[in-house]
């Protein structure tokens, strides 16, 4: 069975980094980068957790990764698989892959960023699909 | 400054109700603390130190204390890491009696949440940094603990039919036991046919649902001396917490295997040493990723350790969960650490079931787990010996 692209819940967004769903909105995968360590860093937060200096910006990624691991419901009302993403450029996201047959899934599987809805005009939250 | 030596368990109570239709929590606590004050042979007059976890109704120990009727407290505790939390009420109250704090310390879990209806995730709250990230993809505990397991097989090759072994051991020692939920023998093809629930875990990977609880009561050595039970006392804690790291995620350890070396090096034992050990058993790959993290194998070897039966009482060689754990017995208020530290005091002191007993049983391990095992979690660890 292949998946389709979901309506998920709605993420409630925090204030302080409002910013990664308006990016979302215009498809764009935004994460949180300091620019006195230069690491990124997700979830993001208003400091970095790394380095605890609060001069932060947001990078967009390519939107790259490959599957760390992954889990099927099975008994959802319709079943889904979520997963920890590895992006191209170091951190691991939570996520969902979608449109993918769920008996397909492989960690290190590559994979691409896609925006879904969420309910109750929520904002665009990212989820992946097979790479191209 | 370490707690070795300085505090003993001296009472213990575990409620036998599983589906608590007609109690209510506050009734659990009070049989529990009752029947833990008996079993230590102390009066509640003598109760000066409590130890409760975030969920207990009415503000931490608040409620409580009024219900019980406790007048002399003067030291408290709300530590709550999940289910994690009981290893450590027992490591805080010995620590709080090696200071002269207290003297005789009662930590209580309860609750019920299977007559309430209610699933093991907590009510959202969107005050909790991380959920806007979480929620919309529906983590949950189980597929946070599935996400472990499906990384295990592919690291290291771990199979469900390895898995299965950790819950066939389980009800190898819940046929034995009353008061446990589910009390009929599985074979390791009976788990692997369950329903998948969440890759790669079926329904018989998970534990049970149960209300009840437990209660322990911890007590300076001079008091101990006065008591008639087998001295059970403190020898070695460690606690430790691992999260994602701002996404530095590595899923192939956890934190057990800090809160362990912490606990180990206090106690000045090492895993070969011990007789008997209480792993929190939420699913069949929490056990299997702490056994690997305490150093009991070699990581990434436990899913060969677990097989062939080699946590069953008589059989293997390191016999796990004898009181059927939380897969077949009870994990009360999703909550399964308070369960993992009576049945280490039952078999130290030789009062677990004739059938499941460890001779000998000298040293024994308490692990709990509390949290999501995938993401952010706590670890506690508390090693007990009878003297």
């Amino acid at each position: 069975m292949t998946t389709e692209l979901p309506t998920l819940p709605n993420p409630e967004i925090t204030p302080s980094v409002a910013h990664f769903w308006e990016a979302a909105g215009e498809g764009k995968l935004d994460i949180r980068h300091c620019r006195s360590c230069n690491e990124l860093h997700h979830y993001p937060r208003s400091f970095c957790p790394f380095c605890y200096s609060d001069d932060l910006d947001w990078q967009t990624v390519s939107g790259k990764g490959t599957v760390y691991s992954f889990s099927v419901m099975r008994r959802a009302p319709v079943p889904f698989a979520i997963a920890y993403v590895t992006l191209e450029e170091g951190p691991t996201i939570l996520s969902h892959i979608v449109r993918i047959d769920l008996d397909d899934i492989a960690i290190g599987q590559k994979v691409q960023v896609a925006f879904a809805d969420t309910q109750d005009d929520g904002p665009k939250v990212p989820v992946f699909e097979a790479a191209s | 400054m370490s707690i070795r030596g300085k505090a003993y368990v001296a009472g213990i109570a575990e409620h036998p109700v599983r589906k608590a239709t007609d109690l209510s929590i506050m009734q659990i606590v009070s049989d529990l603390v009752t029947w833990a004050l008996d079993d230590a042979g102390l009066e509640p007059e003598m109760v000066d130190g409590f130890f409760c976890d975030s969920e207990m109704p009415g503000l931490g120990v608040l409620s409580a204390a009024e219900y019980l009727g406790l007048n002399n407290l003067v030291h408290m505790d709300n530590t709550d890491p999940g289910g994690s939390a009981y290893p450590m009420h027992v490591s805080h109250a010995a620590q709080a009696i090696a200071t002269g704090k207290c003297k005789v310390a009662v930590a209580v879990l309860a609750g019920r949440p299977r007559a309430a209806g209610k699933g093991a995730d907590p009510v959202p709250d969107f005050g909790i940094p991380e959920l806007a990230f979480e929620h919309p993809y529906s983590s949950m505990v189980l597929n946070q603990y599935a996400m472990v397991a499906m990384r295990h097989m592919h690291e290291f090759g771990l199979t469900s039919e390895q898995l299965a072994w950790v819950k066939v051991a389980a009800s190898h020692h819940a046929q034995h036991n009353e008061h446990a939920m589910l009390r009929d023998l599985v074979t390791v093809e009976d788990v692997v046919n369950s329903p998948m629930i969440s890759d790669p875990l079926h329904r018989l990977d998970c534990c049970v649902v149960s209300d009840g609880g437990g209660a322990v009561v911890v007590v300076a050595p001079e008091i101990a001396k006065t008591l008639k039970r087998p001295p059970v006392v403190v020898r070695g804690a460690g606690e430790a917490v691992k999260h994602l790291d701002g996404g530095r995620v590595d899923l192939t350890y956890s934190a057990a295997r800090k809160s362990g070396q912490v606990a180990f090096e206090e106690a000045g034992v090492t895993p070969a040493d011990i007789k008997y050990a209480s792993i929190y058993d939420s699913f069949t790959i929490t056990v299997v990723q702490q056994l690997e993290d305490l150093g009991f194998c070699e990581p990434g070897k436990g899913g060969a350790f677990v097989a062939d039966g080699n946590l069953i009482a008589g059989v293997g060689k390191l016999p796990v969960n004898t009181d059927g754990g939380g897969l077949c017995s009870n994990h009360p208020n999703n909550r399964g650490g308070m369960t993992k530290v009576l049945e280490a005091v039952r078999q130290l002191r030789g009062e677990a079931h004739p059938k499941v007993q460890v001779p000998n049983c000298d040293l024994a391990v308490a692990q709990a787990m509390g949290g999501w095992l995938g993401s952010r979690h706590a670890s506690g660890t508390l090693i007990l010996e009878r003297e």
